[in-house]
């Protein structure tokens, strides 16, 4: 584990509007946030962080249009050159008969590759093993982390930031 | 901020009994977390012996051909395919309500999309066992579904078909929500498996949890994938039954060939799948205790979706009735006076009866509040969608061209026990879903809970 030995503190909150104005106080004071663990999704968080804006929406466009290439070449070329087929006196590549199929493969591989390009950078698989910092986090708590290995500031002096900024609870964690 | 009063002074609160994230939590897994009750094993036992009793028609039907069912030279077409499509629309309500109610911010979807969703999952396991098991040798079915290299030739599928568009919207309908409800899941099982005690359980949802930690990193993408998986599944979703309607609508059989048949069917599945979704959560938020979850007002939005799409599908029957009097075609004409005063004028009372002229009371506020009367209702939808299914099936083809060759569609106990099989099914599917994956997603829930604390 990456974390082997490294201290850590736990800033608890109870509520999302204070835990939002704490990130942004904390990193005014210069300290580095290692990471935000919370039980639902918190809007803005991202920008209060300094995270960049994900890019899977362009990852599922791209896909989305692999799928779309992928569906007209392969319904051309199976009925249009490979085996030619007279059905119904129609063309050999009747454009509009391969709009439903074109359409069901563009979602069906632009939504797969997305997820599967979630998975994969957020490192999320069945036998992963995450790093609970406090089990609370997944209920009904929401944990600020800070690795103190990566900060200046005395354990004392984040340990106060992190209670002024309206924590309710202020842990220390060190992974053994 | 908005906080809870702010929203309570014009609406009512979407869940009832001033939760706390902690109850929230406690609530949902509570059902997971006990030992099975009673109810659940009657319910389980009952759905798996129904399972069984419809097993002996399918095995029969593979091992015998499918010549045990009733259809007949001229009905080539009957409870089937009638099934299929029956399953098909009730599992188009479950992602119309994560996708589409997820794009209109209709926050009221948080309390039902999840069982919605896996009712969807199931209808459509339920609906493909039907073609399926039709293609008669199901060991070679591949080939005739996917465009597999073969040695026929290198003939391949046949990409006109409305058919093979079904193969493919079908799977990547049902692959494409397995995804979203998965997707869903995958937050609330790491809930589960932070609180199990037992080793067994802290291993499967370790696993299913895939390793979630709630990171806002993690969650940052998590909600761009959903939004993406919602803007993409609003076409699928209307898609699939459109191009269902295709099967019948590209033939030329009056009473099929029909351009109004893409939104009548996807107008009536949403109907159907709504009166399902109510059938399903009524019984499930009595038996786990989950009033203040589900509440009136849910069950009343629901109804109101009903109303709307049960008057669409009103519209549609008028519709088809004048466009086969106006187009001046007798045999269009002939099919839909057959349809309505002919043998089957039966089954065409029935749709009308349930599908049109009963929903008609859910305008009225107490019969949408009431419980017992939304629950018998929903039940009614449901038979008059099956009859819907029916009636454009079977009278359409049962006296064709040919007066010859008329016939009558008598369904044999086979016909009668693979629907019962695909019942089974998804009672099972439901039943076990119910009792050991959260029934209601917890972390969307507690998104709405934002209080302020003062």
């Amino acid at each position: 584990m990456t974390n082997f030995g490294k201290n850590f503190l736990l800033g608890i909150y109870n509520n999302e509007n204070l835990l939002l104005k704490a990130v942004s106080t904390i990193r005014n004071k210069g300290v580095k946030i290692y990471e935000v663990f919370t039980p639902y999704p918190i809007h803005g968080i991202d920008d209060a962080l300094g995270y960049r804006r994900s890019k899977l929406p362009v990852v599922a466009f791209s896909f989305g249009f692999l799928g779309f290439c992928c569906a007209l070449l392969m319904q051309s070329y199976m009925l249009g050159f490979d085996w030619p087929m007279n059905i119904g006196g129609k063309d050999f590549i009747p454009l509009p008969a391969f709009v439903p199929i074109t359409f069901e493969l563009t979602v069906l591989v632009g939504s797969w590759g997305m997820v599967i390009t979630f998975l994969v950078i957020s490192d999320l698989k069945p036998w992963g093993k995450p790093v609970i910092f406090d089990t609370r986090s997944t209920d009904d708590k929401l944990v600020l982390v800070i690795d103190l290995s990566n900060n200046d500031l005395s354990e004392n002096d984040i340990s106060s930031i992190l209670k002024n900024s309206g924590a309710s609870e202020v842990n220390n964690k060190t992974f053994m | 901020m908005l906080n809870k009063k702010k929203i309570s002074s014009i609406r009512e609160p979407l869940i009832l009994g001033k939760k706390t994230m902690n109850d929230i939590t406690c609530d949902i897994c509570r059902q997971v977390e006990k030992k099975p009750s009673l109810p659940w094993l009657i319910s389980i036992f009952v759905s798996l012996s129904v399972l069984s009793v419809g097993f002996y028609a399918l095995f029969m039907t593979v091992w015998e051909g499918i010549g045990m069912w009733g259809l007949n030279k001229t009905v080539g077409w009957a409870w089937d395919i009638t099934n299929f499509v029956w399953w098909i629309g009730i599992g188009h309500a479950g992602t119309l309500i994560s996708a589409i109610l997820m794009l209109f911010r209709q926050k009221w979807r948080m309390s039902i999309n999840r069982a919605a969703e896996a009712m969807t999952i199931f209808a459509v396991i339920a609906a493909a066992m039907f073609p399926v098991f039709h293609m008669g040798r199901v060991w070679l079915g591949a080939y005739w579904v996917f465009p597999i290299p073969n040695l026929f030739g290198s003939l391949w599928v046949n990409f006109n078909s409305p058919l093979m568009w079904d193969v493919f919207a079908i799977s990547t309908y049902f692959s494409v929500s397995l995804l979203f409800w998965y997707l869903g899941l995958i937050p609330d099982f790491a809930t589960i498996r932070d609180r199990a005690k037992s080793k067994v359980s802290k291993f499967f949802y370790s696993a299913l949890s895939f390793g979630w930690d709630g990171a806002a990193r993690t969650w940052s993408r998590y909600e761009s994938v959903a939004l993406i998986l919602a803007g993409v599944s609003t076409p699928l979703v209307l898609s699939v039954h459109t191009i269902v309607s295709f099967d019948f609508a590209t033939s030329v059989i009056p009473g099929w060939h029909t351009t109004i048949f893409p939104p009548y069917f996807v107008a009536g599945a949403i109907f159907s799948g709504f009166a399902m979704v109510l059938t399903l959560l009524l019984i499930t938020r009595k038996v786990f205790n989950l009033e203040g979850y589900i509440t009136i007002q849910h069950i009343e939005m629901m109804n109101i979706i009903i109303i709307v799409t049960g008057s669409i599908v009103g519209i549609a029957y008028l519709t088809e009735l004048f466009m086969a009097w106006y187009s001046g075609v007798q045999s269009e004409q002939y099919a839909f006076l057959n349809r309505s005063t002919g043998p089957y004028w039966w089954a065409y009372c029935s749709m009308m009866t349930c599908n049109v002229i009963s929903p008609q009371l859910f305008w009225i506020k107490k019969i949408r509040v009431n419980i017992y009367a939304t629950f018998l209702l929903s039940i009614v939808v449901n038979i008059g969608m099956w009859f819907e299914r029916f009636v454009i099936i079977v009278t359409s083809l049962h006296r064709d061209f040919l007066p010859s060759s008329w016939a009558m569609f008598h369904p044999t106990i086979y016909d009668m026990g693979m629907y019962l099989f695909t019942f089974g099914l998804f009672f099972t599917l439901f039943f076990l879903f119910a009792k050991f994956f959260p029934v209601i997603n917890m972390a969307e829930l507690k998104s709405i809970l934002k209080t302020d604390s003062d």
